[in-house]
Parts: C-alpha cells; sequence; structure tokens
C-alpha cells in the first residue's frame, strides 16, 4: 500500500499541478503583452485563459472553468483574432510601439496590480470550517438570480451596451459608404 | 516469474491504494480512449468510402483485407512514412502546433461520454458543457494552423470555418439548453437517465433537427463543407500539411464526428437506453446510425454558397433556436415539472 506514496505525496503533486497552472498563465499573459505580432497575443491570451481556467478546476469549480474556456477562449479570443484578420493585411510591417500608450498601459497596470493588492492584504481571509460541494448550475442559478442580482444585471446592461455600440459603428461606416460611395465608408471606419 | 508477477500486483495494489480506483479508472479509460479513437477513426473513413461508392453506383475499397477493411490502415502507413514539408514563409512554431492543437481537444470529451451505465470514465455534473467548450479550442485550433500556413487558401479556410463556427454553435447550444431545461441537468449521464421512457427527440423535435444540421456544420462537413471546398479552395485550411500532421487534422475531423454523433444520441436519442438489454451497444448503434445519416447527407447534398449559410445561421436558425428555447421553458414552468 504505501510502497508509493513514500515517493510520491499527493500534497507534492498537487504543488506542482498548481505550478505549472500558474506557468501557463504567467507564460501566456507575457506573450500577450511582450510580443509585437498580434496573433501571437491572442494567442498568448488564449494561453493565459486556459490557465486561469485551470486555477478554477484547482480550487474546485469545473463549472467556471468550463465557463472561462467557452466564453473567454473559444467566444472572446476568436472574435479579436477574427476582428484582426479583417482589419489589415498581417504582411505589412508591424508599426513601433507608441512611447506614451506604453507609459499610459504600465499606469493603468501599477494601478490595478495596487488596488487589487491592497483588497488581497486588507480582506480578512478565514477558512469555512465546513466546506459546501453543493456548486451545481441550480444552486448558481438561484444565487444569480438572488444574492447576485445586482451584478447580473450589470453585466447585461454591459453586454448591451456592446451590442449597441457595434450596431452604431456598423451603421454608421455602412450609412458613409451609401452616401459618400466606396471611399467614404473605408476613411471612417478606419482605426 | 512468480516473484515478478507478485510485484507486479503488488504495484498495482500500491498505485490502486495510492491513486484510489477512481484514478485507475482514470488512466485505464485514457488509454483505451486513444485506442478507440485511431480505430473509431479507420473505421469511419472506410465506412465513408463504401457509403460513397455505394451512392454513386461504385463499389469502393475492395482489394485489401475483407470488403477493403484494410484499406485504411494502409492509408495510415503510407501516411505515416511521408515527409512532414514545412513551407519557408510559415510561422513555425504555430504551424507545427496547429494540428496538436487541433486533435487535442477532441481526445476530453470521451471523458464524459456515457458509453452505458456504468462504461463513463467520469461523471461531472458540468459535461455537456465541457463537451461544447472544447469545441470551440478546436476552432482556434483551425485558425491557427490556416493562419500560420502563410497561404491565401489555408487562411481563407480558416476564416470560414471560423465564421460558420461562430454562426452554428449558437443554434447549437440553444438546441442542447431546451435539453437542459427538461432533463434539469449538464450531467450526461443524468440526461440519460431523464429520458426513461421516452426519448427527448419526441419533446424537442424542433432542436433535434436544429442539433443535427449545427452539428454538420460544426464538423465542417458537406453541406457545410466550404472551409475546405476543395473546388474553390484546395483544400481549406489544412492545404499546407502534409504526412502525419494533415492526418492528425484528418483523425480529428473524424473524432468530432463521433463525438457530435454521441452527443446528438445522448440529447435527443435516449444514450445506453433501448427496447431491450440497455447498455453499450444501443449507444454505439444509434451513433454509427446517425453517423451513415451524416454521411448520407453529404453524399446527397451540394455544398452551401458562403451567404446562403450565413443567412441560414443567422436568420433562420437561431431565432427558431431561441423561440424554441422560450417554449421549453414557459412549458416547463406551466406543467411544473422541473
Amino acid at each position: 500500500m504505501g510502497e508509493i506514496t513514500r515517493y510520491i505525496n499527493p500534497t507534492v503533486v498537487a504543488h506542482i499541478a498548481f505550478v505549472l497552472v500558474v506557468a501557463l498563465t504567467v507564460v501566456g499573459a507575457l506573450i500577450a503583452v511582450l510580443l509585437k505580432n498580434i496573433v501571437y497575443n491572442v494567442f498568448g491570451l488564449a494561453t493565459a485563459l486556459v490557465g486561469i481556467a485551470g486555477l478554477f478546476i484547482f480550487l474546485g469549480s469545473e463549472f467556471l472553468a468550463v465557463m472561462e474556456i467557452l466564453i473567454y477562449v473559444g467566444a472572446i479570443c476568436i472574435a479579436i483574432v477574427f476582428a484582426i484578420m479583417l482589419s489589415q493585411p498581417m504582411h505589412l510591417r508591424i508599426p513601433p510601439r507608441w512611447r506614451p500608450k506604453v507609459v499610459f498601459s504600465l499606469i493603468v497596470a501599477a494601478v490595478v496590480f495596487v488596488s487589487f493588492s491592497v483588497i488581497i492584504t486588507r480582506t480578512p481571509w478565514e477558512a469555512h470550517l465546513i466546506r459546501t460541494h453543493d456548486w451545481s448550475i441550480k444552486r448558481l442559478g438561484h444565487l444569480l438570480l438572488t444574492n447576485y442580482e445586482l451584478m447580473f444585471e450589470l453585466i447585461s446592461l454591459v453586454l448591451l451596451l456592446a451590442i449597441v455600440g457595434s450596431i452604431i459603428t456598423a451603421a454608421a461606416v455602412g450609412g458613409a459608404r451609401h452616401s459618400g460611395g466606396p471611399t467614404g465608408g473605408k476613411e471612417e471606419g478606419g482605426p | 516469474m512468480q516473484g515478478v508477477s507478485d510485484y507486479m500486483s503488488g504495484l498495482g495494489q500500491a498505485v490502486a491504494g495510492f491513486l484510489g480506483p477512481d484514478i485507475l479508472a482514470l488512466v485505464l479509460g485514457l488509454v483505451l480512449v486513444l485506442l478507440f479513437i485511431q480505430v473509431n477513426a479507420m473505421f469511419l473513413v472506410w465506412a465513408e468510402r463504401k457509403v460513397a461508392a455505394h451512392i454513386q453506383l461504385r463499389i469502393g475499397p475492395k482489394e485489401v483485407g475483407p470488403f477493403g477493411l484494410l484499406q485504411t490502415i494502409v492509408d495510415g502507413v503510407k501516411l505515416v512514412a511521408k515527409e512532414l514539408i514545412t513551407p519557408q514563409p510559415v510561422s513555425w512554431l504555430l504551424f507545427v502546433l496547429g494540428p496538436v492543437l487541433v486533435f487535442a481537444p477532441v481526445m476530453v470529451p470521451f471523458v464524459v461520454l456515457p458509453f452505458g451505465p456504468n462504461l463513463q470514465v467520469r461523471d461531472l455534473n458540468v459535461g455537456l458543457l465541457l463537451i461544447f467548450s472544447l469545441g470551440g479550442l478546436n476552432v482556434l485550433a483551425i485558425l491557427l494552423g490556416g493562419w500560420a500556413s502563410n497561404n491565401k487558401y489555408a487562411l481563407l479556410g480558416a476564416i470560414r470555418s471560423v465564421a460558420q463556427n461562430v454562426a452554428y454553435e449558437i443554434p447549437l447550444l440553444l438546441s442542447a439548453m431546451s435539453v437542459v431545461i427538461l432533463a434539469g441537468t449538464f450531467s450526461m449521464q443524468g440526461i440519460v437517465e431523464a429520458q426513461e421512457g421516452v426519448w427527448f427527440i419526441f419533446y424537442q423535435p424542433v432542436a433535434g433537427l436544429l442539433y443535427l444540421i449545427g452539428a454538420i456544420a460544426e464538423t465542417n462537413r458537406a453541406p457545410f463543407d466550404i472551409p475546405e471546398a476543395e473546388s474553390e479552395l484546395v483544400a481549406g485550411f489544412h492545404t499546407e500539411y502534409s504526412g502525419m500532421r494533415f492526418a492528425l487534422f484528418f483523425l480529428a475531423e473524424y473524432t468530432n464526428m463521433f463525438i457530435v454523433a454521441s452527443v446528438a444520441t445522448t440529447l435527443f436519442f435516449g444514450g445506453w437506453r433501448g427496447p431491450v438489454a440497455d447498455g453499450p451497444w444501443w449507444f454505439l448503434l444509434k451513433v454509427y446510425l446517425l453517423i451513415f445519416g451524416v454521411m448520407w447527407v453529404r453524399w446527397t447534398y451540394p455544398r452551401l454558397r458562403f451567404d446562403q449559410l450565413m443567412n441560414f445561421a443567422w436568420k433562420y436558425m437561431i431565432p427558431i433556436a431561441l423561440v424554441n428555447l422560450l417554449l421549453t421553458g414557459l412549458v416547463m414552468k406551466l406543467v411544473g415539472a422541473a
């Protein structure tokens, strides 16, 4: 019985799995930020999101993990790649980085990092004595429509805004194309 | 000899004791799945050639083995022996990763497929969602391979594939959701158990039809095979791939066919339930009958044009699926059997 447990400790296996998943997330995120080819960036992002899904599995929340892959990798990353492929030819020279943009994003990232660190360190984390295992879809649905109804509505609002925004953008481009000829729409729709 | 067998049984017990019967089942299941994927793909390729031949009044493969059954093995050996050509202007890492990433996600759904009452690697309570989420990964991998090939046909095929999959994944998910509302669970085994007596196809004929249409589109097969339309795009997203890399795309496609047919069997046709003697044989019979139907469709209907395909998905299938979902929810609320 104990022959293998002498060499392999389940805790060690768990730690290795954790380190692997975190490495996937961090490396993916670095690829997403540092490389200059935008297609590589998106695939880095997808890698990072798969890593985050792994973290959710590690925390015992299979539903969130599957949703992470379904929505973020399966839908959002694909939408991004699709937008890239429709927007500019890939063989063109990649433009150099715009210095102020890098600085701004560094500032934003720093602010986010500091605020999250403060929140994490100030929250009095306490371990629950009994861990509930009831994270079925039904329970999550009930919670979304009762305790977390405000969040739920806010998310729907954000999605609605995105849809309305995209329709307005598309209508503006289409309208300009109809009135100003083929070139008018192109200028309007440019970045 | 005695010592060796003692040692082996001791080792087996130690592994079982440490990992638990659960993990042992997982490891065994994975080995079986890997074997099954190969055998299934070989059988399906042979079946497709035979079905196509008979529909076109030909005989099909007949030389290698009885009824040409071993033809695919010979073809497989040929593919393995072929050179892996990597064209100069590809982005190398992504080009090599493409086929691997196409093939990797199609193995995972086998973990939750309910072949029989006890024949399932693991019954996750998010089983159905797991299968659909991995379908999304497949699309990303196709896109990656098509883009990395740096070939206009490959890129066009990849873009078509993504546009098509995005359009057809929505009615696919919506039709599956109607079944989930009926069964009240995402667990594959739970959905089969909910169909005691009546299969869901009789409650949800519209959803069943939408699912089958969407599934054919998801597997990029005719009449929805525009991502690899031979007459326009050479071979679509896998134009630049040769040898075993091409074979991986092929293997993934046929395994995907098996997966979507199994999901259809689970959702609409009662899974492993049959009139007599419930068991995996009913599951496999239904799956292969469905696949036969899909092949029949492929060799009967011409390919759709891209705008027809998009119109059909966005203007007909998605609204019908939404209305069907709403009606299902309404009826379930009124009947009160949730």
